[in-house]
Protein backbone atom coordinates (compact mmCIF):
# COMPACT_ATOMS: atom_id res chain seq x y z
CA UNK A 1 0.00 0.00 0.00
CA UNK A 2 3.29 2.17 1.03
CA UNK A 3 6.22 1.97 0.43
CA UNK A 4 8.94 4.61 1.69
CA UNK A 5 12.42 3.71 0.63
CA UNK A 6 15.79 5.61 1.73
CA UNK A 7 13.73 8.99 2.27
CA UNK A 8 16.19 11.66 2.79
CA UNK A 9 15.00 15.19 3.68
CA UNK A 10 17.38 18.69 4.21
CA UNK A 11 15.51 21.73 5.97
CA UNK A 12 17.70 24.76 5.08
CA UNK A 13 17.21 27.02 8.43
CA UNK A 14 19.54 28.21 7.06
CA UNK A 15 21.87 25.90 8.94
CA UNK A 16 21.18 22.44 7.27
CA UNK A 17 19.50 20.19 9.22
CA UNK A 18 18.78 16.49 8.36
CA UNK A 19 15.20 16.38 9.05
CA UNK A 20 15.23 12.74 7.45
CA UNK A 21 17.83 10.20 6.91
CA UNK A 22 17.50 7.30 5.05
CA UNK A 23 14.03 6.08 6.51
CA UNK A 24 12.39 3.36 4.61
CA UNK A 25 9.18 2.06 5.77
CA UNK A 26 6.40 -0.34 4.44
CA UNK A 27 3.09 -0.16 5.17
CA UNK A 28 0.47 -3.52 4.16
CA UNK A 29 -3.25 -2.87 3.61
CA UNK A 30 -5.25 -2.83 6.70
CA UNK A 31 -2.12 -1.78 8.55
CA UNK A 32 -1.96 0.68 11.81
CA UNK A 33 1.61 2.02 12.25
CA UNK A 34 1.97 4.39 14.56
CA UNK A 35 5.07 6.36 14.52
CA UNK A 36 6.15 8.03 18.18
CA UNK A 37 9.21 9.81 19.01
CA UNK A 38 10.46 13.02 20.43
CA UNK A 39 9.55 16.43 19.08
CA UNK A 40 11.75 17.53 16.03
CA UNK A 41 12.66 13.77 15.41
CA UNK A 42 11.02 14.04 12.08
CA UNK A 43 8.52 12.20 12.30
CA UNK A 44 5.34 14.60 10.88
CA UNK A 45 7.83 15.32 8.31
CA UNK A 46 7.89 11.86 7.53
CA UNK A 47 4.49 11.59 7.43
CA UNK A 48 4.41 14.64 4.99
CA UNK A 49 6.51 13.27 2.25
CA UNK A 50 4.05 10.42 2.52
CA UNK A 51 1.44 12.76 0.77
CA UNK A 52 4.01 15.14 -0.62
CA UNK A 53 3.28 18.00 1.42
CA UNK A 54 6.63 17.75 1.86
CA UNK A 55 9.05 17.03 -1.09
CA UNK A 56 11.98 14.50 -0.05
CA UNK A 57 15.07 15.17 -1.37
CA UNK A 58 16.01 11.71 -2.29
CA UNK A 59 14.21 8.06 -2.21
CA UNK A 60 11.21 7.00 -3.24
CA UNK A 61 7.19 7.50 -1.90
CA UNK A 62 4.81 4.22 -3.70
CA UNK A 63 1.55 4.51 -2.75
CA UNK A 64 -0.17 2.04 -4.40
CA UNK A 65 2.03 1.34 -6.78
CA UNK A 66 2.42 4.95 -7.90
CA UNK A 67 5.88 6.39 -7.59
CA UNK A 68 4.80 10.11 -5.81
CA UNK A 69 8.23 11.53 -6.25
CA UNK A 70 8.19 10.91 -9.94
CA UNK A 71 7.36 14.50 -11.73
CA UNK A 72 5.28 12.83 -13.95
CA UNK A 73 3.02 11.06 -11.23
CA UNK A 74 -0.15 13.19 -10.84
CA UNK A 75 -0.05 14.09 -7.38
CA UNK A 76 -3.50 15.46 -7.01
CA UNK A 77 -4.99 12.03 -7.99
CA UNK A 78 -2.72 10.44 -5.74
CA UNK A 79 -3.84 12.52 -2.46
CA UNK A 80 -7.32 11.91 -3.08
CA UNK A 81 -7.15 8.55 -2.31
CA UNK A 82 -4.82 9.41 0.99
CA UNK A 83 -7.06 11.32 3.75
CA UNK A 84 -5.02 13.74 6.10
CA UNK A 85 -5.74 14.82 9.21
CA UNK A 86 -3.70 17.80 10.74
CA UNK A 87 -2.99 18.42 14.32
CA UNK A 88 -4.25 22.33 14.05
CA UNK A 89 -8.09 20.51 12.08
CA UNK A 90 -7.70 22.91 9.25
CA UNK A 91 -11.17 23.05 8.28
CA UNK A 92 -12.12 25.66 6.57
CA UNK A 93 -13.73 28.53 8.45
CA UNK A 94 -15.74 29.99 5.62
CA UNK A 95 -17.32 26.76 4.73
CA UNK A 96 -20.70 24.90 6.85
CA UNK A 97 -19.54 21.41 8.25
CA UNK A 98 -21.48 20.13 5.53
CA UNK A 99 -19.85 22.46 2.90
CA UNK A 100 -16.40 21.25 4.00
CA UNK A 101 -17.62 17.57 3.64
CA UNK A 102 -18.83 18.22 0.25
CA UNK A 103 -16.64 20.31 -1.44
CA UNK A 104 -13.85 18.04 -2.42
CA UNK A 105 -16.37 15.43 -3.12
CA UNK A 106 -17.71 17.51 -5.65
CA UNK A 107 -15.04 19.70 -7.37
CA UNK A 108 -12.78 16.54 -6.83
CA UNK A 109 -14.53 13.36 -7.34
CA UNK A 110 -17.59 15.06 -9.60
CA UNK A 111 -20.35 13.87 -7.83
CA UNK A 112 -23.13 15.49 -7.40
CA UNK A 113 -24.77 17.86 -4.61
CA UNK A 114 -26.96 15.20 -2.98
CA UNK A 115 -24.56 11.97 -3.47
CA UNK A 116 -22.31 13.97 -1.61
CA UNK A 117 -24.42 15.35 1.05
CA UNK A 118 -25.76 12.18 1.92
CA UNK A 119 -22.19 10.46 2.00
CA UNK A 120 -21.50 13.70 4.17
CA UNK A 121 -24.64 13.15 6.56
CA UNK A 122 -23.02 9.73 6.85
CA UNK A 123 -20.53 10.24 7.81
CA UNK A 124 -21.41 12.98 10.04
CA UNK A 125 -23.58 10.82 11.87
CA UNK A 126 -20.65 7.92 12.10
CA UNK A 127 -18.28 10.43 14.45
CA UNK A 128 -21.16 11.35 16.19
CA UNK A 129 -22.38 15.09 15.13
CA UNK A 130 -24.67 14.34 12.85
CA UNK A 131 -26.76 17.31 14.55
CA UNK A 132 -23.82 20.37 13.73
CA UNK A 133 -24.00 19.67 9.79
CA UNK A 134 -25.23 23.34 9.42
CA UNK A 135 -22.89 25.31 11.66
CA UNK A 136 -19.34 26.98 10.95
CA UNK A 137 -16.04 25.49 12.38
CA UNK A 138 -15.69 28.09 15.02
CA UNK A 139 -18.99 27.03 16.85
CA UNK A 140 -17.58 23.88 17.40
CA UNK A 141 -15.27 22.63 20.23
CA UNK A 142 -12.05 21.21 19.60
CA UNK A 143 -12.51 17.94 19.48
CA UNK A 144 -15.92 18.13 17.41
CA UNK A 145 -13.70 19.89 14.67
CA UNK A 146 -11.22 17.37 14.47
CA UNK A 147 -13.90 14.37 14.18
CA UNK A 148 -15.37 16.62 11.22
CA UNK A 149 -11.92 16.97 10.06
CA UNK A 150 -11.73 12.89 10.02
CA UNK A 151 -14.90 13.28 7.92
CA UNK A 152 -14.01 15.39 5.59
CA UNK A 153 -11.43 13.26 4.82
CA UNK A 154 -13.20 10.15 5.13
CA UNK A 155 -15.91 11.70 2.58
CA UNK A 156 -13.03 11.49 -0.16
CA UNK A 157 -13.19 7.31 0.45
CA UNK A 158 -9.50 7.27 0.89
CA UNK A 159 -7.57 4.05 1.16
CA UNK A 160 -5.14 5.35 3.52
CA UNK A 161 -5.52 7.74 6.03
CA UNK A 162 -2.63 10.13 7.07
CA UNK A 163 -3.07 11.42 11.22
CA UNK A 164 -0.19 14.14 12.05
CA UNK A 165 -0.53 14.74 16.16
CA UNK A 166 -4.46 14.51 15.56
CA UNK A 167 -5.28 15.07 19.42
CA UNK A 168 -1.94 17.25 20.36
CA UNK A 169 -3.93 20.53 20.00
CA UNK A 170 -6.94 19.24 22.34
CA UNK A 171 -8.15 19.51 25.80
CA UNK A 172 -7.48 16.34 27.75
CA UNK A 173 -11.13 15.81 28.03
CA UNK A 174 -11.65 15.66 23.87
CA UNK A 175 -8.97 13.51 23.56
CA UNK A 176 -11.10 10.50 24.14
CA UNK A 177 -13.85 11.27 21.54
CA UNK A 178 -11.26 11.45 18.58
CA UNK A 179 -9.22 8.39 19.65
CA UNK A 180 -12.20 6.86 20.19
CA UNK A 181 -13.32 7.66 16.30
CA UNK A 182 -9.56 6.52 14.89
CA UNK A 183 -10.03 3.25 16.87
CA UNK A 184 -13.56 2.74 14.99
CA UNK A 185 -11.52 3.37 11.65
CA UNK A 186 -8.86 0.75 12.55
CA UNK A 187 -11.27 -1.92 13.43
CA UNK A 188 -13.36 -1.58 9.97
CA UNK A 189 -9.57 -2.36 8.42
CA UNK A 190 -8.49 1.65 7.25
CA UNK A 191 -5.19 1.74 6.52
CA UNK A 192 -3.59 3.90 9.05
CA UNK A 193 -0.67 6.21 9.33
CA UNK A 194 -0.61 7.59 12.95
CA UNK A 195 1.88 10.40 14.20
CA UNK A 196 1.05 10.78 18.18
CA UNK A 197 2.24 10.76 21.64
CA UNK A 198 -0.74 8.70 22.79
CA UNK A 199 0.71 5.64 24.00
CA UNK A 200 -2.14 4.34 25.45
CA UNK A 201 -3.96 4.25 21.65
CA UNK A 202 -0.56 3.06 20.27
CA UNK A 203 -0.92 0.21 22.48
CA UNK A 204 -4.35 -0.99 21.89
CA UNK A 205 -4.42 -0.31 18.17
CA UNK A 206 -1.07 -0.23 16.32
CA UNK A 207 -0.43 -3.25 14.57
CA UNK A 208 3.15 -2.10 14.36
CA UNK A 209 5.25 0.45 16.33
CA UNK A 210 7.49 2.72 14.69
CA UNK A 211 10.15 4.66 16.89
CA UNK A 212 12.21 7.96 15.51
CA UNK A 213 14.46 10.35 16.77
CA UNK A 214 17.14 12.64 15.09
CA UNK A 215 15.41 11.84 11.50
CA UNK A 216 16.25 7.94 11.78
CA UNK A 217 13.63 4.76 12.34
CA UNK A 218 15.42 3.59 15.25
CA UNK A 219 12.95 0.98 16.79
CA UNK A 220 10.09 -1.16 14.63
CA UNK A 221 8.20 -3.80 15.98
CA UNK A 222 4.53 -4.95 17.68
CA UNK A 223 3.45 -2.74 20.70
CA UNK A 224 4.22 -5.43 23.25
CA UNK A 225 8.20 -5.66 21.73
CA UNK A 226 7.97 -1.71 22.12
CA UNK A 227 6.42 -1.33 25.10
CA UNK A 228 8.12 -3.77 27.12
CA UNK A 229 11.52 -4.62 25.63
CA UNK A 230 13.13 -1.81 23.26
CA UNK A 231 16.16 -2.86 22.12
CA UNK A 232 17.46 0.15 21.50
CA UNK A 233 18.94 2.99 24.26
CA UNK A 234 17.12 5.97 23.29
CA UNK A 235 13.53 3.90 22.97
CA UNK A 236 14.18 3.04 26.54
CA UNK A 237 15.22 6.55 27.62
CA UNK A 238 11.94 8.13 25.53
CA UNK A 239 9.84 5.62 27.11
CA UNK A 240 11.11 6.26 30.48
CA UNK A 241 10.58 9.68 30.20
CA UNK A 242 6.62 9.74 29.16
CA UNK A 243 5.20 6.59 30.77
CA UNK B 1 -17.02 71.97 14.25
CA UNK B 2 -18.61 71.93 10.96
CA UNK B 3 -20.73 74.85 12.25
CA UNK B 4 -17.90 77.20 13.28
CA UNK B 5 -16.84 76.10 9.72
CA UNK B 6 -19.66 77.00 8.03
CA UNK B 7 -20.12 80.09 10.04
CA UNK B 8 -16.99 81.45 9.19
CA UNK B 9 -16.81 80.92 5.71
CA UNK B 10 -20.14 82.28 6.10
CA UNK B 11 -18.71 85.65 7.87
CA UNK B 12 -15.54 85.63 5.42
CA UNK B 13 -17.91 85.14 2.20
CA UNK B 14 -19.89 88.05 3.68
CA UNK B 15 -16.95 90.73 4.62
CA UNK B 16 -15.32 89.97 0.67
CA UNK B 17 -18.86 90.39 -0.35
CA UNK B 18 -19.56 87.32 -2.02
CA UNK B 19 -22.98 86.90 -3.14
CA UNK B 20 -24.58 83.49 -2.41
CA UNK B 21 -26.84 82.68 -5.29
CA UNK B 22 -27.83 79.07 -4.04
CA UNK B 23 -31.36 79.43 -6.53
CA UNK B 24 -29.14 79.41 -9.57
CA UNK B 25 -27.59 76.04 -8.98
CA UNK B 26 -30.47 73.61 -9.35
CA UNK B 27 -30.55 74.50 -13.17
CA UNK B 28 -26.95 73.12 -14.07
CA UNK B 29 -28.90 69.67 -12.51
CA UNK B 30 -31.56 69.32 -14.17
CA UNK B 31 -32.38 71.69 -17.40
CA UNK B 32 -36.27 72.94 -17.08
CA UNK B 33 -37.06 74.96 -19.63
CA UNK B 34 -39.65 76.36 -21.94
CA UNK B 35 -39.26 76.58 -25.25
CA UNK B 36 -41.32 78.46 -28.05
CA UNK B 37 -42.33 77.15 -30.76
CA UNK B 38 -43.00 79.72 -33.83
CA UNK B 39 -44.58 79.46 -37.55
CA UNK B 40 -41.94 79.71 -39.95
CA UNK B 41 -44.83 80.04 -42.77
CA UNK B 42 -48.12 82.80 -43.01
CA UNK B 43 -51.59 81.32 -43.30
CA UNK B 44 -55.20 80.44 -41.66
CA UNK B 45 -54.64 77.44 -39.39
CA UNK B 46 -57.08 75.03 -40.77
CA UNK B 47 -56.44 71.88 -38.86
CA UNK B 48 -53.57 69.75 -37.39
CA UNK B 49 -53.24 66.31 -38.19
CA UNK B 50 -51.14 63.16 -36.77
CA UNK B 51 -48.71 61.27 -39.71
CA UNK B 52 -46.53 58.41 -38.27
CA UNK B 53 -46.78 59.27 -35.06
CA UNK B 54 -45.83 63.21 -35.22
CA UNK B 55 -48.14 65.99 -34.72
CA UNK B 56 -48.41 68.69 -37.50
CA UNK B 57 -49.89 72.06 -38.17
CA UNK B 58 -51.28 73.10 -41.48
CA UNK B 59 -51.21 76.52 -42.63
CA UNK B 60 -52.97 77.35 -45.76
CA UNK B 61 -51.66 80.71 -47.18
CA UNK B 62 -53.71 83.12 -49.21
CA UNK B 63 -52.98 81.83 -52.06
CA UNK B 64 -54.37 78.37 -51.24
CA UNK B 65 -51.33 76.59 -51.06
CA UNK B 66 -51.03 74.72 -47.78
CA UNK B 67 -48.13 74.25 -45.73
CA UNK B 68 -47.24 71.78 -42.77
CA UNK B 69 -44.99 72.32 -39.92
CA UNK B 70 -44.13 69.93 -37.44
CA UNK B 71 -45.02 70.32 -33.40
CA UNK B 72 -43.61 69.18 -30.99
CA UNK B 73 -44.83 65.99 -28.41
CA UNK B 74 -47.12 67.41 -25.88
CA UNK B 75 -46.83 70.25 -27.15
CA UNK B 76 -49.73 73.04 -26.80
CA UNK B 77 -51.15 75.31 -29.43
CA UNK B 78 -51.76 78.66 -28.52
CA UNK B 79 -54.00 79.60 -31.80
CA UNK B 80 -57.34 79.06 -32.55
CA UNK B 81 -58.54 76.93 -35.86
CA UNK B 82 -59.25 79.91 -37.83
CA UNK B 83 -56.89 82.26 -36.36
CA UNK B 84 -54.42 83.78 -38.68
CA UNK B 85 -51.02 83.07 -38.13
CA UNK B 86 -47.84 85.54 -39.07
CA UNK B 87 -44.85 84.62 -39.68
CA UNK B 88 -42.94 84.22 -36.41
CA UNK B 89 -45.85 83.76 -34.61
CA UNK B 90 -45.93 81.47 -31.01
CA UNK B 91 -47.75 78.28 -32.19
CA UNK B 92 -47.53 76.91 -28.86
CA UNK B 93 -44.76 75.76 -26.38
CA UNK B 94 -43.44 72.48 -24.91
CA UNK B 95 -41.14 71.89 -22.01
CA UNK B 96 -37.99 70.31 -22.22
CA UNK B 97 -36.61 68.40 -19.10
CA UNK B 98 -33.25 66.91 -19.44
CA UNK B 99 -30.17 66.34 -17.14
CA UNK B 100 -27.47 69.10 -16.58
CA UNK B 101 -24.52 69.34 -17.44
CA UNK B 102 -23.41 68.77 -13.74
CA UNK B 103 -25.67 65.73 -13.50
CA UNK B 104 -24.18 64.78 -16.85
CA UNK B 105 -20.53 65.09 -15.03
CA UNK B 106 -21.20 63.09 -12.32
CA UNK B 107 -22.64 60.53 -14.56
CA UNK B 108 -19.40 60.41 -16.29
CA UNK B 109 -17.46 60.06 -12.62
CA UNK B 110 -19.59 57.05 -12.03
CA UNK B 111 -19.67 55.21 -15.04
CA UNK B 112 -15.09 55.92 -15.10
CA UNK B 113 -15.06 54.71 -11.39
CA UNK B 114 -17.27 51.63 -11.69
CA UNK B 115 -15.61 50.31 -15.15
CA UNK B 116 -12.22 51.14 -13.72
CA UNK B 117 -12.92 49.38 -10.23
CA UNK B 118 -14.15 46.32 -12.16
CA UNK B 119 -10.74 45.90 -14.19
CA UNK B 120 -8.74 47.26 -11.53
CA UNK B 121 -9.96 44.05 -9.25
CA UNK B 122 -9.16 41.82 -12.50
CA UNK B 123 -5.58 43.68 -13.11
CA UNK B 124 -4.91 43.69 -9.03
CA UNK B 125 -5.88 39.72 -8.34
CA UNK B 126 -3.75 38.56 -11.16
CA UNK B 127 -1.18 40.39 -10.41
CA UNK B 128 -1.46 39.27 -6.62
CA UNK B 129 -1.72 35.73 -7.89
CA UNK B 130 1.65 36.62 -9.99
CA UNK B 131 2.84 37.75 -7.42
CA UNK B 132 3.46 34.92 -5.11
CA UNK B 133 4.09 32.63 -8.21
CA UNK B 134 6.68 30.16 -8.08
CA UNK B 135 7.19 30.97 -11.56
CA UNK B 136 10.22 33.70 -12.22
CA UNK B 137 9.23 35.28 -14.77
CA UNK B 138 4.98 35.60 -13.40
CA UNK B 139 6.97 36.91 -10.49
CA UNK B 140 9.46 39.59 -11.37
CA UNK B 141 6.64 40.71 -14.34
CA UNK B 142 4.44 41.66 -11.71
CA UNK B 143 7.12 42.79 -9.67
CA UNK B 144 8.20 45.33 -12.53
CA UNK B 145 4.13 46.17 -12.94
CA UNK B 146 4.02 47.07 -9.44
CA UNK B 147 6.79 49.27 -8.68
CA UNK B 148 6.37 50.78 -12.17
CA UNK B 149 3.42 52.35 -11.63
CA UNK B 150 3.52 53.34 -7.58
CA UNK B 151 6.31 55.05 -8.93
CA UNK B 152 5.22 57.64 -11.24
CA UNK B 153 2.60 60.15 -10.60
CA UNK B 154 -1.04 59.16 -11.94
CA UNK B 155 -1.10 62.51 -13.44
CA UNK B 156 2.07 61.75 -15.81
CA UNK B 157 0.45 58.11 -16.13
CA UNK B 158 -2.60 59.53 -17.98
CA UNK B 159 -0.73 61.95 -20.03
CA UNK B 160 1.28 59.04 -21.04
CA UNK B 161 -1.35 57.13 -21.54
CA UNK B 162 -3.59 59.67 -24.02
CA UNK B 163 -1.08 61.37 -25.42
CA UNK B 164 1.00 58.46 -26.35
CA UNK B 165 -0.34 55.23 -25.71
CA UNK B 166 -3.74 57.18 -27.22
CA UNK B 167 -2.26 58.95 -30.54
CA UNK B 168 -0.64 55.61 -31.17
CA UNK B 169 -3.65 53.51 -31.15
CA UNK B 170 -5.76 56.20 -33.21
CA UNK B 171 -3.43 56.88 -35.86
CA UNK B 172 -3.02 53.12 -36.00
CA UNK B 173 -6.31 52.84 -36.09
CA UNK B 174 -7.11 55.79 -38.67
CA UNK B 175 -4.78 54.02 -40.78
CA UNK B 176 -6.23 50.67 -40.94
CA UNK B 177 -9.53 52.58 -41.81
CA UNK B 178 -11.16 52.16 -38.02
CA UNK B 179 -12.84 54.14 -35.82
CA UNK B 180 -10.70 55.69 -32.86
CA UNK B 181 -11.14 55.01 -29.16
CA UNK B 182 -12.53 57.78 -27.34
CA UNK B 183 -10.78 59.43 -24.49
CA UNK B 184 -12.77 57.64 -21.84
CA UNK B 185 -11.40 53.98 -22.37
CA UNK B 186 -7.64 55.67 -22.13
CA UNK B 187 -9.01 57.47 -18.86
CA UNK B 188 -10.39 54.26 -17.90
CA UNK B 189 -7.18 52.21 -19.11
CA UNK B 190 -4.86 54.68 -16.74
CA UNK B 191 -7.28 54.38 -13.26
CA UNK B 192 -7.21 50.37 -13.59
CA UNK B 193 -4.05 49.93 -14.33
CA UNK B 194 -3.07 52.32 -11.57
CA UNK B 195 -5.11 50.83 -9.01
CA UNK B 196 -4.33 47.52 -10.22
CA UNK B 197 -0.95 47.38 -8.99
CA UNK B 198 -2.04 48.92 -5.40
CA UNK B 199 -4.61 46.11 -5.41
CA UNK B 200 -2.33 43.66 -6.20
CA UNK B 201 0.04 44.41 -3.03
CA UNK B 202 -3.87 44.12 -0.95
CA UNK B 203 -4.52 40.88 -2.53
CA UNK B 204 -0.77 39.53 -2.18
CA UNK B 205 -1.19 41.02 1.85
CA UNK B 206 -4.51 39.04 1.91
CA UNK B 207 -3.40 35.51 0.56
CA UNK B 208 -0.42 35.21 2.37
CA UNK B 209 -2.51 36.08 5.59
CA UNK B 210 -4.90 32.64 5.50
CA UNK B 211 -2.89 30.24 7.14
CA UNK B 212 -1.00 27.74 5.74
CA UNK B 213 -2.87 25.01 6.96
CA UNK B 214 -5.72 25.65 4.57
CA UNK B 215 -3.47 25.40 1.69
CA UNK B 216 -2.28 21.84 2.89
CA UNK B 217 -5.44 20.95 4.12
CA UNK B 218 -7.05 21.59 0.45
CA UNK B 219 -4.20 20.17 -1.24
CA UNK B 220 -4.50 17.21 0.71
CA UNK B 221 -8.31 16.26 -0.12
CA UNK B 222 -6.79 16.54 -4.12
CA UNK B 223 -7.86 19.78 -4.78
CA UNK B 224 -4.99 21.17 -7.37
CA UNK B 225 -3.55 24.56 -6.79
CA UNK B 226 -6.24 26.81 -8.90
CA UNK B 227 -9.09 24.97 -7.32
CA UNK B 228 -7.77 25.36 -3.80
CA UNK B 229 -7.23 29.09 -4.74
CA UNK B 230 -10.49 29.71 -6.14
CA UNK B 231 -12.65 27.42 -3.23
CA UNK B 232 -10.71 27.59 0.11
CA UNK B 233 -7.86 30.41 0.02
CA UNK B 234 -9.19 33.24 -2.29
CA UNK B 235 -12.96 33.53 -0.29
CA UNK B 236 -11.08 33.95 3.19
CA UNK B 237 -8.49 36.31 1.96
CA UNK B 238 -11.18 38.44 0.25
CA UNK B 239 -13.16 38.67 2.99
CA UNK B 240 -9.95 40.53 5.16
CA UNK B 241 -9.15 42.58 2.20
CA UNK B 242 -12.55 44.33 2.05
CA UNK B 243 -11.42 47.43 4.30
CA UNK B 244 -8.38 48.57 2.56
CA UNK B 245 -9.83 47.50 -1.06
CA UNK B 246 -12.45 49.92 0.24
CA UNK B 247 -10.16 52.41 0.33
CA UNK B 248 -8.43 52.12 -2.31
CA UNK B 249 -11.75 52.07 -4.30
CA UNK B 250 -12.08 55.54 -2.84
CA UNK B 251 -9.28 56.97 -3.89
CA UNK B 252 -10.20 55.83 -7.54
CA UNK B 253 -13.37 57.47 -7.67
CA UNK B 254 -11.52 60.99 -6.23
CA UNK B 255 -8.35 60.24 -8.77
CA UNK B 256 -10.84 60.02 -11.52
CA UNK B 257 -10.93 64.15 -10.79
CA UNK B 258 -7.57 63.81 -12.74
CA UNK B 259 -9.26 62.58 -16.06
CA UNK B 260 -10.56 66.20 -17.09
CA UNK B 261 -6.98 67.02 -18.59
CA UNK B 262 -7.84 64.51 -21.29
CA UNK B 263 -11.21 66.25 -22.42
CA UNK B 264 -13.14 63.51 -19.84
CA UNK B 265 -15.82 65.63 -19.17
CA UNK B 266 -16.40 63.98 -15.19
CA UNK B 267 -17.69 66.46 -12.44
CA UNK B 268 -14.62 68.43 -11.53
CA UNK B 269 -14.07 69.25 -15.40
CA UNK B 270 -18.39 69.73 -15.60
CA UNK B 271 -17.79 71.88 -12.30
CA UNK B 272 -15.12 73.85 -13.65
CA UNK B 273 -16.74 74.46 -16.85
CA UNK B 274 -20.17 75.80 -14.87
CA UNK B 275 -17.92 77.99 -12.91
CA UNK B 276 -16.09 79.84 -15.87
CA UNK B 277 -19.86 80.02 -17.10
CA UNK B 278 -21.67 81.23 -13.93
CA UNK B 279 -19.29 83.09 -11.96
CA UNK B 280 -20.32 81.40 -8.68
CA UNK B 281 -16.88 79.20 -7.83
CA UNK B 282 -18.13 79.23 -3.62
CA UNK B 283 -21.17 77.92 -4.49
CA UNK B 284 -20.44 75.27 -7.06
CA UNK B 285 -16.72 73.64 -5.79
CA UNK B 286 -18.82 73.17 -2.55
CA UNK B 287 -21.57 70.85 -4.33
CA UNK B 288 -18.64 69.54 -6.20
CA UNK B 289 -17.20 67.79 -2.89
CA UNK B 290 -20.73 67.31 -2.02
CA UNK B 291 -21.66 64.82 -4.95
CA UNK B 292 -17.77 63.61 -4.75
CA UNK B 293 -18.68 62.66 -0.54
CA UNK B 294 -21.92 61.14 -1.65
CA UNK B 295 -20.14 59.00 -4.11
CA UNK B 296 -17.44 57.72 -1.64
CA UNK B 297 -19.91 57.66 1.37
CA UNK B 298 -22.40 55.09 -0.82
CA UNK B 299 -19.31 53.16 -1.73
CA UNK B 300 -18.31 52.93 1.71
CA UNK B 301 -21.82 51.91 2.87
CA UNK B 302 -22.06 49.24 -0.30
CA UNK B 303 -18.36 47.25 0.95
CA UNK B 304 -19.02 47.50 4.89
CA UNK B 305 -22.72 46.06 3.74
CA UNK B 306 -20.73 43.54 1.64
CA UNK B 307 -18.17 43.45 4.59
CA UNK B 308 -21.12 42.45 7.22
CA UNK B 309 -23.16 39.93 4.83
CA UNK B 310 -19.94 37.48 4.42
CA UNK B 311 -18.79 38.18 8.37
CA UNK B 312 -18.66 34.03 8.23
Amino acid sequence: MIKAKNLNKIFYTPEPLHALSDVSLDVAAGEVVVVIGPSGSGKSTFLRCLNRLEYADEGEVWIEGRNILDPACDINKVRAEVGMVFQSFNLFPHMSVLENLTMAQMTVRGRNRSDSESKAMGLLKKVGISDKHGVYPDQLSGGQQQRVAIARALAMDPKVMLFDEPTSALDPEMVGEVLDVMKTLAREGMTMVVVTHEMGFAREVADRVVFMDMGKIIEEGTPEHFFTSPRHERARNFLNQIL
Amino acid sequence: MLLVTVGFLWAASNSVEYVWRWNRIPQYFWVQKHVDVRAEQQGTLVETLTKDGARFVVLQEDDGTRVQQKLEPGMSLTPAQGDYVYLGDVLGTYRVSEPGVLLQGLWVTLEVSLISIVFGITFGVLTGLARISENPALKWGAITYIELIRGSPLLVQIFLWYFVAGTLVNNLLMQAGLGQVPPMWFGVLALSVFTGAYVAEIVRAGIQSVHRGQMEAARSLGLNYSQAMRKVILPQAFRRIMPPLAGQFISLVKDSSLLGVIAIRELTKATREVVSSSLQPFELWILCAVLYLLLTFTLSLFVSYLENKAVR
